[in-house]
């Protein structure tokens, strides 16, 4: 392996989704997986996955904690596409039936270091009150067809949403041979230290 | 006085003093009031007694309540109330009171009549009026002031009433308890007592009222509840006053009290009804003191002075800003009020609206919004590291930003400093200076010598008009060479006075230095001493005597005679003006004699008017002087004055002055106090300059003390270390004296350096400085600013201020490598930058160095600006100046300013990276990179190869590949079809990109109320309750799966072989003499289904021992091969399932790729046979050996599109056999004879149960949403939505058509396909007689045509139609083409023909010809050429869905859609529902078939060649598929194969079997024979080797195998080509 000429660059991502808010809902559980270009591979880790039900914490902050690790590393020759995290969360509604409480995507922080992101979550609304009602009482509410949706920017002008709660996720990244092959995701030593993540909960 | 006058005058008091005491007061004396006010103070001791004594109050009560209440509709469901009035309650009020203060001043001897009797009348006549009053108030709010003082009013008024009251409580010891109502107030009020109570005395009466009261307490009591509240505020309120009359009357005698009150106490009291004002007058007088303004908007005229114009500034271009919002009406209000209160306008503006302040509101808030999301507490408390970042000086956009910052180095070097003037200066330091300052001005002009040029210039010119004057060639016009002369001459001219003032100013200034010299000597003679160490020497320079006079005199001789010329010239003009002016003159003079004339005669009659009319004439011409000629003496004069002033004296010394600073300066212990003190003065101070760079200081120069010369020497180079270009350097002077405070004498700036001064090339500079500072010292020194004197009597005064200079230099340094550090030059400002900075808006515009000025213009043109807001001023200003051309503004737009700084490399180069080149097609989405993964992120990683398939395909289009065709027209029309295709694939693409809400969400649907598929609402509900594990499961649809998230291996093609029927069997090849297994059968014999005439005769000799035959199955598909075991006998059952995997094409399983799989799945069964080849006989005791062979009986074949579209295929399929089977033949089973076969016989061929399905099952993919647009009418467009609809509520599986595509992407009426059109002419005239086989011709003929689905051609969009000739012109299509041209020829034969839309299989939905025949329907596959009746139960048809003819659609609407229980009358409304009908009829559309179709007579020649290439290739293919082996071939048995396929062709390939089998055992009687021929429509050559290939022939291991292969190609018209290929085994029998 010629170290010094790669051809590609790889990312390591790995970190934690740590907690969501939902006001409304309890018991619920998420599934992560990863979307990302024609020119990304993963190399290493779970690329998807599914987490424990967790409940609402009995103190002030009603938060879902899940500390749902993600271990994941990409090879990739070119930053189009670069990976994005998509989540979506399920949980039971009032007859017992999961449905799906939120979905949400973010992009994996592209410089290195430890990043906190808190995505809005949402799900699809149903066409009508009566399809909703429908759906609210035989408990098959309106999904994506493929979570990965939301990761997408085609097709989104025909969906309608409304936005249910927030979830925290938590990244470490660390880039191998980026630089060598030209692209400059910023110097590390002054993105550093949980510092750049400023507008906490507006996922860009 | 008279009563009534005072009531007058008491109401008035009342309306305006509104309280009682100040009414008392006003009547009694102000020690009264006094006394009153104190009693105010007292504990309200006898509340608890008013409380209790309310009860009595209860006459008031209504009023108190109606008054003090602000609502008035409580009232007005009471009766009418008395004294709403505030003039009547007044009136009434003073006089009851009046009238009981008398009576409790005095006995009680006064009758009650008096007391009682006047004040009923006057209430009750006022009750109607109240109602009026009250009427007017409910809806005028505006009257609320009103209402407010007439409230304030009656409660002073009502609390006069209280007292009255509570004055007869007291006088009453005990009140009876109780709750008077309004009612009974009012009855109280307007109760007219009649006579009865008049009688009683007043004590009486009160018993009587009493017990008035004490009954109405019975009935009344419950209304009187409600009253409570207000009767005890009115009680509260009143309270205060009340106690003071109490007291009053209580504490002072009642007497004095009336005597104060009453002005003529008489003893009677008058009786007279009440004062009663009606409302009008009541309103008349308020109106007098009310104002309401009015809503209306005020004329401008009355806002204005008169005859004053309204103005507005803002359209006289003064910024006025914006008014605050105002409500419109509320201004009306506003204005009309200011117009009444001040009329002098003061309070409006020019324009006539009140004057206002612009709008301090800002339009957006100043406070950070809010995140979006709160921080939590801990968060907010939470501590971030934060890097110290440099600090990047921003004062300006740094477009380069990219460069370092700090590169930059400005070297300043600040060399010395000299004072022009100090204060310290003494007289003589003056005069140096003034000196040294002539002599630099001298030694500059010296340099110059402009003199002396000008003198040259002079002579020049001079020698110019010698020469021109008389010219030595003539050859120039005469009129040119007078002009130049002319102009030579004024050139002349002013040369020549400029070289006199120049003369003049050099001898001037010698003088001048001279003189200045003389005065410094004298001044030093006079005080003794020397300052300066100047020193002026003048050289003398002798000069030649006579030579210079005699050019002195020529030169003067020279001047004269120019001057001369120049006069005469100027007389002549002179002269002519003068002539004309005089003729003028005299012109006017004889006018103004004869006006003199006349007006004498006129003044003898007018004489007074003279004098007006004296000054009529106006103004006299003056006379003209005649010029004169001046004299050339006086000229001489002239110039010889002028040359002695401003020129040197011929043979005068030429003076040279020269100063030198080589005097002697007097010692300080010799020169007087003053100039000892002033020297002191000089040593104690100092001097040092600061330098500020972008207006802060950075550096400072060292104090340096000033010199006896005013000199300081600095010599100091400053390294400014700069981020951006410079704005402004300066230096600072500054001076300080001793140790006390310093002073800043003046400031200097410093120009900023070109780009291209660089150190120790910049010149050294002195920029002079000057101070405006006034000082005056006390010795020797002149001081600055204050007037000093050279002259002892202290005249001739001079002012001079200290200045000075300062010699620096500054330079862009340079770096190590020789590079001057200077900013970029985009930094640089063009001139404006001052402007720049105050505005945002136009800094950040202008960073791109302003090249879009009109844009900007432009853009403060769109948005208003507000050109007078002084906000905007800088802006204003810039785009005037960019715009007023002192810029310069290019005259292009850039679209994109930026973009020249993105382009970092050049597009030539950017297209020959083959990276960028890989990501553009990927992202185009072209096929062959769609789904590339991993483009290497290097150019050099990426093979060329990558691109040699897109670059051979994209070479092809223009090249006509003729290898795979062969034959051009082939080649053509696939060409032409690709590019159909490819066209029709972008669309695709592009409509695969719009997306619809289910794309992307699954929602469950709502339960359809009406339909039966998913049932009510209530039945699903119902369903909720279902068992989750029924103990009878039903059978569930397979869950589909959308295609994009899959991959490689996860789809699998499962088959299920189930069985067979009458598999053809062998035939034992010993007998030759077979009779034929089939005779020969008529067309009719086919349908006619007659059983039992055709059982064939079958052989006698068949062994029913023996196996018939051994078939088994081999499917292949994307060339896997799986084969079933072997079964035995013609009816096997195999029951097998054989699993595929499937790839998709690059791996891409979206649905339209899925959809453009060409695959096929193969079908074919084989015969197994065992050879015994044992050699010897001997050894077949000991082993078996023996050799399989397998032998080709018939194949099918599905499309994986069919498959893919059907998602599952399911039935008994004819197997394809070949017309000649050699060896085989269907075997009659003898045994079940008389049973089955009669069904069986009917049908030929063998039959193949399947069962075909792909696992997971996969969404098939719809067609293109798109809606196409139409020329069809629109009500038909909407008929047929409706049609459609309509249909589909009833059948919804059934499908109805009635529009298609097609194949320009129109949406067409689907009848306009429909028309009668020619078959070939010579198709026709085979059967002339035999309409039957004619049919049959042309159906063959239809089916030659190659068949091509549209989803795979089209990647499965949409179901284009072509019209017939461009079928033909195509020669591919799939079922609907075929149908359309069958249909039409049926039509064109006269028959009648319907096109059938319905499920067949194994197509799926398809479209089939339905023709009447005499009594028969038949129902033809066009795409095979075979006809079925409609009560055939191996027809393929399945179902019928509609019918369509040409000039309608007919929707099946009867039960059941089997052809074979359906009824096809069409004419039968019940069982067809026809789409043109009564209500809509058929409006005779066109048809887009052509009016006749065209056909070329094919090439025969070039069939041939086709034939014989064809042959060869696959004779090649079979060798190639033979590696191990040598592949033989029987050229004799060729040549016979050959000579019998156009024999099958002629029959159709029917028929021919026994013959030519008789004949090939005649022939080849000694071989082993197995092979078949082939049939297929042309359409390339791939297809051709497949099917060969599919055979299976080449597989034979026999050593001694030989082959035989021939092509027969039978032309059609129009190119359509019928292939038969024959393939045959050989081997020898021994």
């Amino acid at each position: 392996m010629a170290a010094a000429n790669p051809s590609v660059f790889l990312l390591m991502v790995n970190g934690q989704v740590e907690s969501a808010q939902f006001p409304e809902y309890d018991d619920l559980y998420c599934k992560y997986c990863f979307v990302y270009g024609q020119d990304w591979a993963p190399t290493a880790g779970l690329e998807e996955g599914i987490s424990q039900i967790t409940s609402k914490s009995q103190d002030m902050r009603r938060a879902l904690v899940w500390n749902f690790p993600i271990d994941v590393t990409f090879k990739s020759t070119n930053p189009y596409g670069w990976p994005q995290i998509v989540l979506s969360v399920y949980g039971p509604d009032v007859f017992g039936n999961d449905v799906v409480r939120g979905y949400g995507a973010v992009h994996v922080p592209f410089s290195p270091g430890r990043h906190k992101r808190t995505i809005p979550m949402f799900v699809p609304e149903s066409t009508s009150t009566l399809q909703k009602f429908t759906s609210w009482f035989m408990g098959r509410r309106p999904e994506y067809t493929d979570p990965k949706v939301v990761a997408q920017g085609e097709g989104r002008e025909v969906t309608r949403v409304r936005s249910q709660g927030f979830v925290t996720l938590l990244f470490n990244v660390v880039t191998k041979d980026m630089r060598k092959l030209g692209y400059d995701t910023g110097p590390a030593d002054t993105q550093g230290i949980a510092g750049p993540s400023l507008p906490q909960g507006i996922p860009r | 006085m008279n009563p009534r006058e005072e009531k007058v005058s008491i109401i008035t008091e009342e309306s305006t003093a509104n309280d009682e005491d100040a009414e008392v007061g006003r009547r009694e004396k102000s020690s009264k009031v006094q006394r009153q006010q104190r009693k105010k103070q007292p504990p309200r001791a006898d509340s608890e007694e008013m409380v209790t004594g309310k009860a009595q109050p209860g006459q008031e009560e209504p009023e108190m309540h109606l008054l003090s209440m602000p609502a008035r509709r409580g009232p007005r469901s009471l009766p009418p109330i008395p004294s709403m009035s505030r003039t009547g309650f007044a009136e009434f009020s003073m006089r009851e009171r009046l009238r009981e203060k008398l009576q409790a001043a005095r006995s009680k001897a006064e009758s009650a009549l008096l007391q009682e009797i006047p004040t009923p009348r006057p209430r009750r006549l006022r009750s109607p009026s109240e109602k009026e009053l009250e009427t007017e108030f409910g809806p005028e709010p505006c009257k609320e002031s009103q209402a407010t003082s007439h409230r304030n009013d009656s409660q002073s008024y009502s609390r006069v009433k209280f007292h009255d009251a509570v004055q007869k409580i007291k006088s009453k010891p005990q009140a009876p308890p109780g709750f008077p109502s309004a009612e009974e107030a009012y009855n109280f009020f307007t109760f007219s007592f009649d006579p009865e109570p008049e009688e009683p005395t007043v004590k009486a009466r009160a018993k009587n009222r009493d017990g008035t009261h004490q009954e109405e307490e019975g009935e009344e009591e419950s209304p009187a509840g409600g009253m409570n509240k207000m009767v005890l505020n009115v009680i509260a309120r009143a309270g205060t006053p009340q106690k003071d009359e109490e007291e009053l009357l209580g504490s002072q005698d009642a007497k004095d009290f009336l005597l104060g009150l009453d002005p003529a106490p008489d003893e009677f009291v008058v009786v007279r009804p009440a004062e009663y004002e009606g409302t009008h007058t009541w309103l008349e007088k308020e109106k007098e003191l009310l104002f309401f303004p009015s809503r209306r908007a005020v004329p401008t005229w009355k806002k204005l002075p008169e005859n004053v114009q309204p103005r507005f500034l803002e359209d006289e271009g003064l910024y006025t800003g914006a008014r605050p919002e105002v409500a419109r009406a509320q201004q009306n209000v506003v204005e009309n009020r200011l117009l009444r209160q001040e009329p002098e306008r003061k309070w409006f503006g020019d324009d006539g609206r009140i004057l206002a302040l612009p709008s301090p509101i800002k339009p957006f808030s100043s406070r950070p919004r809010p995140l979006a999301q709160e921080p939590s507490a801990q968060a907010g408390l939470e501590t971030h590291y934060k890097k110290a970042v440099k600090y990047v000086h921003r004062t300006q956009h740094v477009v380069g930003s990219a460069d370092p910052p700090g590169s930059f180095q400005l070297d300043i070097d600040i060399s010395g400093l000299i004072f022009t003037h100090h204060p310290c200066f003494s007289r003589e330091h003056v005069l140096a200076a003034k000196l040294a300052q002539l002599y630099d001005q001298y030694l500059a002009r010296h340099q110059r010598s402009k003199a002396k040029f000008l003198t040259d210039k002079l002579q020049a010119l001079r020698n110019a008009v010698q020469t021109g004057l008389y010219p030595e060639k003539p050859h120039q016009s005469l009129d040119a060479t007078q002009k130049t002369i002319k102009e030579y001459k004024s050139e002349i001219r002013e040369t020549r006075k400029l070289r006199d003032a120049e003369q003049e100013k050099d001898r001037t200034l010698l003088k001048t230095i001279v003189k200045v010299w003389k005065e410094m000597k004298s001044l030093r003679e006079f005080q003794r001493f020397t300052n300066t160490p100047l020193k002026l020497v003048l050289r003398k320079e002798k000069v030649d005597q006579k030579a210079d006079e005699e050019a002195y005199e020529a030169e003067i001789q020279a001047e004269i005679s120019e001057l001369m010329e120049e006069h005469t010239e100027e007389y002549e003009q002179r002269l002519g003006e003068y002539r004309a002016s005089y003729q003028q003159w005299k012109a006017w003079k004889k006018a103004q004699q004869k006006a003199k004339k006349k007006k004498k005669k006129q003044a003898e009659e007018h004489p007074e008017g003279e004098a007006e009319e004296e000054l009529y004439p106006g103004e006299e011409p003056v006379k003209p002087i005649p010029p004169e000629l001046l004299d050339h003496a006086v000229l001489e004069q002239q110039a010889r004055e002028r040359a002695a002033h401003s020129r040197r004296r011929p043979g005068e010394p030429v003076l040279l002055p020269e100063l030198s600073l080589t005097g002697s300066v007097t010692p300080d212990d010799q020169c007087p106090r003053a100039e000892v003190l002033r020297r002191e003065d000089v040593k104690r101070r100092s001097v040092y300059l600061k330098v500020l760079f972008n207006s802060k200081e950075v550096s400072r120069t060292v104090s340096r003390q000033l010199g006896a010369d005013f000199c300081v020497h600095f010599g100091q180079i400053f390294n400014l270390q700069i981020f951006n270009w410079p704005e402004s350097l300066t230096l600072q002077v500054y001076e300080t004296v001793g140790h006390s405070s310093t002073t800043l004498l003046a400031e200097v700036f410093l120009p900023i350096p070109e780009t291209t001064t660089v150190t120790r090339r910049a010149p050294v500079e002195e920029v002079e400085f000057s101070s405006s500072q006034h000082v005056t010292l006390d010795h020797e020194g002149v001081g600055s600013g204050v007037p000093f004197s050279f002259e002892a009597d202290g005249s001739n005064q001079l002012i001079l201020m200290t200045s000075g200079r300062v010699s620096h230099s500054v330079a862009w340094a340079t770096g190590d490598n020789g590079t001057p550090l200077i900013p970029p030059p985009s930094q640089q400002s063009l001139g404006f930058r001052s402007a720049l900075k105050r505005a945002d808006a136009i800094s950040s515009i202008g960073t791109s160095g302003l090249t879009d000025m009109k844009k900007l213009a432009k853009w403060a043109a769109e948005s208003k600006l507000d050109p007078n807001d002084p906000n905007n001023a800088p802006l204003m200003q810039l785009i005037s100046i960019a715009t007023s051309g002192e810029s310069y503004v290019p005259d292009f737009f850039r679209l994109e300013q930026l973009q020249q700084e993105f382009n970092f490399v050049t597009s030539e180069e950017l297209n020959r990276s083959k990276r960028f080149r890989l990501l553009c097609l990927r992202s185009q989405e072209v096929p062959e990179f769609r789904n590339y993964k991993q483009i290497p992120a290097y150019d050099r990683e990426i093979l060329e190869k990558v691109f040699q398939d897109y670059e051979k395909r994209l070479r092809d289009k223009s090249v006509i590949e003729t290898k795979d065709h062969i034959d051009t027209h082939r080649a053509i029309v696939a060409k032409y079809l690709q590019q159909v295709r490819e066209s029709v694939v972008n669309r695709f693409l592009i409509a695969k990109h719009h997306f619809l809400l289910s794309d992307l969400v699954v929602e469950e649907e709502v339960p359809n109320m009406s339909s039966e598929g998913s049932g009510i609402l209530g039945l699903s509900l119902f369903k909720l309750a279902e068992q989750k594990r029924p103990l009878r499961p039903r059978r569930k649809g397979r869950k589909k799966v959308t295609a994009q998230n899959l991959s490689d291996g996860d789809i699998k093609l499962l088959v299920n072989i189930c069985r067979a029927y009458d598999i053809p069997v062998r035939k034992p090849p010993a007998s030759k003499s077979q009779q034929p297994a089939r005779s020969s059968r008529t067309f009719s014999d086919r349908h006619a289904a007659s059983p039992g005439a055709h059982s064939p005769p079958h052989s006698p000799d068949t062994p029913l021992s023996q196996v018939s035959v051994r078939p088994f199955v081999e499917v292949s598909f994307q060339r896997t091969i799986c084969h079933t075991t072997t079964a035995e006998g013609p009816n096997p059952s195999w029951n097998e399932e054989l699993e595929f995997p499937f790839r998709a094409p690059n791996g891409d399983y979206s649905t339209a790729s899925l959809q453009s799989v060409k695959d096929d799945v193969f079908i074919n069964i084989f015969d197994e046979v065992l050879h015994d080849i044992l050699e010897d006989d001997r050894e077949r005791g000991s082993g078996i050996h023996t050799r399989i062979e397998r032998h080709w009986l018939g194949c099918v074949k599905i499309p994986f599109s069919t498959i893919y579209s059907q998602a599952r295929i399911d039935g008994t399929f004819k197997i394809n056999t070949p017309p000649v089977l050699l060896g085989y033949s269907k075997e009659r089973n003898v045994l079940l004879e008389r049973g089955l076969d009669s069904v069986r016989s009917l049908s030929e061929g063998s039959y193949l149960t399947l069962f075909i399905t792909i696992e997971p099952q996969l969404v098939p993919g719809e067609s293109v949403r798109e809606k196409f647009d139409s020329q069809e009418d629109e009500k038909l467009l909407q008929a047929t939505e409706k049609f459609q609809a309509e249909c589909a509520l009833k059948f919804p599986t059934r499908q109805c058509l009635t529009t298609v595509t097609d194949i320009s992407g129109k949406t067409v009426f689907v009848t306009r396909y429909l028309k009668p059109l020619n078959p070939p002419e010579e198709l026709l005239n085979v059967y002339p007689n035999n309409p039957q086989a004619t049919a049959e011709l042309v159906a063959r003929y239809v089916s030659l045509i190659p068949f091509l689905p549209d989803t795979v051609s089209f990647a499965g969009i949409c179901d284009l139609w072509s019209t017939s000739d461009q079928f033909l012109d195509l020669l591919a299509g799939d079922e609907e083409e075929h149908a359309v041209l069958l249909c039409d020829y049926f039509l064109f034969l006269g028959k009648k023909a319907w096109l059938v839309m319905g499920n067949a299989i194994p197509e799926g939905p398809t479209a089939y010809v339905l023709t009447w025949e005499q009594n028969h329907y038949l129902i033809w596959n066009p795409c095979s050429g075979h006809f079925y009746a409609q009560f055939d139960t191996f027809c393929p048809l399945k179902s019928v869905s509609c019918l369509i003819g040409p000039d309608n659609i007919w929707f099946n609407i009867q039960q059941y859609d089997s052809p074979l229980r359906i009824n096809f009358d069409v004419t039968k409304p019940k069982l067809w529902k026809s789409f043109f009908s009564r209500s809509l009829p058929y409006p005779g559309l066109s048809s887009v078939q052509p009016e006749e179709l065209i056909y070329q007579r094919t090439d025969k020649a070039a069939a041939a060649e086709l034939q014989d290439r064809i042959e060869k290739m696959l004779k090649e293919k079979i060798m190639d598929w033979r590696p191990r082996h040598l592949t033989r071939w029987n050229r004799h048995c060729t040549s016979t194969l050959r000579h019998f396929l156009p024999l099958l062709e002629r029959s159709q390939g029917e028929d021919v079997e026994d013959e030519h089998r008789a004949e090939l055992q005649k022939q080849l009687g000694d071989y082993r024979f197995s092979g078949f021929p082939l049939h297929m429509p042309y359409s390339e050559v791939k297809p051709l080797i497949e099917a060969v290939y599919s055979t299976g022939v080449h597989n034979t291991d026999v050593p001694n195998v030989e082959f035989a292969l021939a092509v027969y190609i039978h032309p059609y018209p129009k190119n359509v080509l019928s292939v038969w290929i024959y393939v045959a085994s050989l081997i020898r029998n021994r």
